[in-house]
């Protein structure tokens, strides 16, 4: 019997102690809800208990329901067989489960039939279940579908599709990925054409989609004949029928339980969603930047499992007379990995606290035109502050996921190599956070120009003039001294004017960036407990000459490699 | 319409965690001292409940004879999809046993009325005697299927069970009414929705001084359910004299603490000689045969 919630005490102590009284007062639009709905929350103290109930429940069917299958659902994998995809029974189970426990419309609104829970709880929710199982996230964050479906769906599609995904009836997938059109969506050319009675139909191959056999799919396709660019781009909604075939199932390293399929569309009947031409430049973006906070989340609860096996194993390994934690190799690794966590934590549901206002003020604004003079400076911020925070996240916690993987392998020594420990299984999961809704360096091409632009310093400033630092003064000194370096640094790139140049030492500004925030995140954190003021400075002390080091070599200027690489790699 | 279904259920302590006071002088298990659970074969029995009602339609009424803080098994029921709960509390059923329990619960569930299937835990981890649920059946004159691991077929007037007997097992079936006993094998008890948590978390209960009144109970919309139905031996008609303590015939006539410790440790020789001599030493000391 155990609860990945209430065995957590720092997603625990973030709920209890983040602010949410914006996000909830914006979500529940003041609480529009609370005489039609009997389980709508009534205030914010209702809310904030709603939630808490709300991840017992998750934490309840983690612990005790997917955990104990995962394993089995490694082995035997997603399948495919005559033509069709079959889930491992394990993930059946736990998507039957999740379902009955009404968790299937996780954000949706009630009148849809979800839970209407902010993005700050799902991503809380993701954790805890890819704890368990991350293969299984990979469905059930598929929830983002549903939730495009709704920001830009017809009045017509919102009624005709939510509810069916709020009762768990269906299960979506995003079909945007082709063989030749990966990173680079704009080269898409998946065909969609309208036939003789306007009926949009489809043709073409997607490739590497999760859950692609799922029931209803947003696909990417070109609607614009002749067009090259991403404005020919539209996105459907389309529901299985047989002119769609699944070909195969990617055969994978990890994340088995998620079937990753090749879809086939022939002549594949599909209705356009939202406006023509807008699919990859407004409808895509926005869905992807959902999913990559739930990758984010994704990759924070598969480090937290990996901490957890090497925990364990190092409390019970003998070597030498004493306990391996004992030794300062091993607990200077899980000390790193326990700190990465919790920074990368705070850093999570910061970035979802920020979505979750941005999107916020997006829905009052729309259900409430008037206030629109006053909350259009507040969009604008809080959308620049999402538009650098999610992509910042998604790499920082999927590379900490790796880093955390590799070095509780490490603690395991030489069985963990052997599939009778987890670790194995979670090094596997973790390899693909970084790779997949963006690479880490396609992460760092969408946060580069936030940070160029300052908006780094901008949030900054707000952390400083909404905390009183004082009785942290030692620990925010060194968040301080990143931050001027980062600057220095910032200002140093920009003068150059040059393109190459900035692209050249991109990860490592963002990557100092996000060190930088994660650091002031911490010394917050800091200001309420004992115990996180040592997280904060075992983050800070080596924060500090990692950065240092990243600056000073983009301050150095070199740029070797950028000159002559094609001697060395010819 | 669908089938009625009552299902009993109990809180217990949780007997997992035992500790030092878990008894008091008297012999009586001690509950403040050991966390409150729902008494786990109970949660199947629940189970059971809602899978025929999800299949082939009904109501599913939980029952608790227990203290106040018994209304949180029944939140429970709720949260996992009981139609109706109903709390049958008062002074008087104190220090009940088995005889005195099935008596309140049977008088209880006549109140109801009505139904087609009793559901029950095979037994409660607290007293573990697995009585109550067949005792109901006898006071209520139906059929009972105790130890059932699996509801085999079911249809609007009859129930077909595999029974766990001694060896193996059985399948038998019965015409309604019908009390079922079900074990922790029959199924894996769902997790509560998360909506009905959030609608149900702050229901209370409610004293029913007066007899069962059906015009409340709506089990189309799980709005109308706002309150936990409280009900006493007046409300039950139940004969004081049956209930609680002096309804009671077992009484605790003494308790001894038994600890299991590692005692010597002997080695038998990987012989027939060896493995004869301990088998005879077993027989002789009436562990085996």
């Amino acid at each position: 019997m155990s609860n990945f919630y209430r065995d957590n005490p720092d997603i625990l102590f973030h709920l209890n102690n983040m602010d949410l009284s914006r996000v909830v007062a914006l979500k529940e639009d003041d609480f529009a809800d609370k005489d039609e709905f009997p389980y709508a929350s009534q205030d914010l103290a209702d809310a904030l208990d709603n939630y808490h109930r709300v991840l017992e429940i998750i934490g309840e069917i983690a612990g005790d329901f997917i955990f104990p299958r995962a394993a089995e659902v490694d082995i035997t994998g997603a399948t495919f067989e005559n033509g069709e995809v079959v889930y491992a029974k394990g993930t059946r189970e736990a998507l039957d489960r999740l379902k009955k426990a009404e968790l299937m419309g996780f954000t949706l609104p009630r009148k849809y039939g979800g839970i209407n829970m902010p993005k700050t709880l799902y991503s809380m929710a993701i954790e805890i279940i890819s704890r368990a199982d991350a293969s299984l996230m990979n469905i059930f964050g598929l929830q983002e579908i549903a939730d495009t479906i709704y920001h830009f769906g017809s009045q017509d599609q919102k009624d005709r599709f939510l509810p069916r995904f709020t009762s768990g009836e269906v299960m979506g997938s995003m079909a945007l990925t082709e063989p030749d059109a990966g990173s680079d969506l704009q080269s898409v050319v998946l065909k969609a054409k309208q036939d003789e009675n306007g009926q949009w139909r489809l043709n073409g191959v997607k490739r590497f989609i999760t859950n692609g056999c799922a029931e209803i799919s947003l696909v990417m396709a070109r609607s614009e004949e002749g067009s090259t660019g991403g404005r020919g781009i539209s996105l459907f909604i389309y529901e299985r029928e047989p002119n769609m075939r699944i070909r195969r199932i990617e055969h994978k390293l990890g994340i088995h339980g998620s079937p990753t399929c090749e879809m086939q569309f022939n002549d594949a009947p599909a209705e356009l969603m939202g406006q023509r031409k807008m699919g990859l430049v407004k409808y895509t973006m926005s869905l992807m930047n959902g999913a990559r906070l739930g990758v984010a989340a994704q990759a924070v609860g598969i480090a937290e499992a990996a901490y957890r096996e090497a925990m364990a194993y190092a409390s019970s390994r003998v070597q030498f007379k004493k306990s391996i934690r004992e030794y300062a190799a091993v607990y200077e690794m899980l000390t790193d990995m326990k700190v990465h966590i919790e920074g990368t934590r705070s850093l999570l549901y910061e970035t979802s606290k920020i979505v979750d206002i941005k999107e916020g003020l997006e829905q009052r604004m729309l259900l409430h035109p008037e206030t629109q003079n006053d909350l259009n400076g507040d969009l604008k911020r809080y959308g620049k502050y999402a538009a650098l925070f999610t992509p910042m996240i998604k790499a920082y916690a999927s590379e900490m996921a790796n880093r955390c993987c590799y070095d509780a392998l490490q603690v395991h020594g030489g069985v963990g190599y052997t599939c009778e420990f987890d670790i194995e299984r979670l090094y596997r999961d973790a390899r693909i956070t970084n790779i997949y809704e963006g690479t880490t360096q396609l992460q760092v091409v969408a946060a580069i120009g936030g940070v160029i632009a300052g908006v780094v310093s901008e949030r900054l400033n707000e952390y400083e003039s909404e905390n009183d630092f004082s009785t942290v003064s030692d620990l925010i000194e060194t968040a301080r001294e990143l931050r001027t370096r980062l600057e220095s640094a910032v200002s140093h790139v920009k003068e150059k004017k040059d393109a190459a140049f900035q692209e050249y030492h991109a990860r490592r500004l963002v990557e100092a960036a996000t060190d930088t925030i994660t650091g002031y995140l911490l010394c917050r954190d800091a200001l309420i407990s004992d115990r996180k003021k040592k997280v904060a400075m075992a983050f800070l002390s080596k924060a500090k000459h990692r950065v240092s080091a990243k600056l000073n070599y983009v301050l150095s200027d070199d740029c070797g490699i950028m000159e002559f690489h094609g001697n060395i790699i010819n | 319409m669908g089938l009625k279904m009552v299902v009993t259920v109990k809180q217990v302590p949780d007997t997992h965690n035992l500790s030092g006071d878990a008894m008091k002088p008297d012999g009586t298990v001690n509950r403040n001292a050991l966390p409150a659970i729902f008494n786990p074969e109970d949660l199947n029995a629940l189970e059971e409940a809602l899978k025929i009602k999800e299949t082939i339609g009904g109501t599913v009424t939980a029952i608790s004879m227990g203290p106040p803080k018994a209304k949180d098994v029944l939140k429970e029921c709720l949260y996992r999809g009981a139609d109706e709960v109903i709390l049958v509390s008062d002074k008087l059923f104190a220090g009940a046993d088995t005889l005195a329990t099935s008596y309140a619960l049977k008088c209880a569930i006549e109140k109801v009325g009505g139904f087609d299937l009793i559901l029950c835990g095979r037994q409660a981890i607290d007293g573990d005697t697995a009585q109550v649920g067949p005792q109901i059946a006898e006071k209520l004159k139906i059929n009972q299927l105790t130890c059932v691991s699996e509801i085999v077929e079911i249809d609007e007037r009859s129930v077909c069970v595999k029974r766990s007997v001694e060896n193996g097992y059985e399948i038998v079936r019965s015409r309604f009414p019908v009390l079922l006993t079900i074990t922790a094998g029959a199924n894996e008890p769902r997790s509560p929705s998360a909506k009905r948590v959030m609608a149900y978390k702050n229901v209370d209960s409610v004293v029913c001084e007066t007899a069962y009144d059906e015009t409340w109970f709506n089990p189309q919309s799980c709005n109308n359910v706002s309150r936990i139905r409280e009900w006493n031996t007046q409300t039950i008609d139940a004969d004081p004299a049956l209930c609680g303590l002096s309804g009671s015939p077992t009484k605790v006539k003494k308790i001894e603490n038994v600890v299991l410790t590692a005692g010597e440790v002997k080695q038998i020789p990987n012989t027939d000689a060896g493995i004869a001599g301990l088998i005879h030493e077993l027989i002789e000391e009436h562990i085996l045969g």
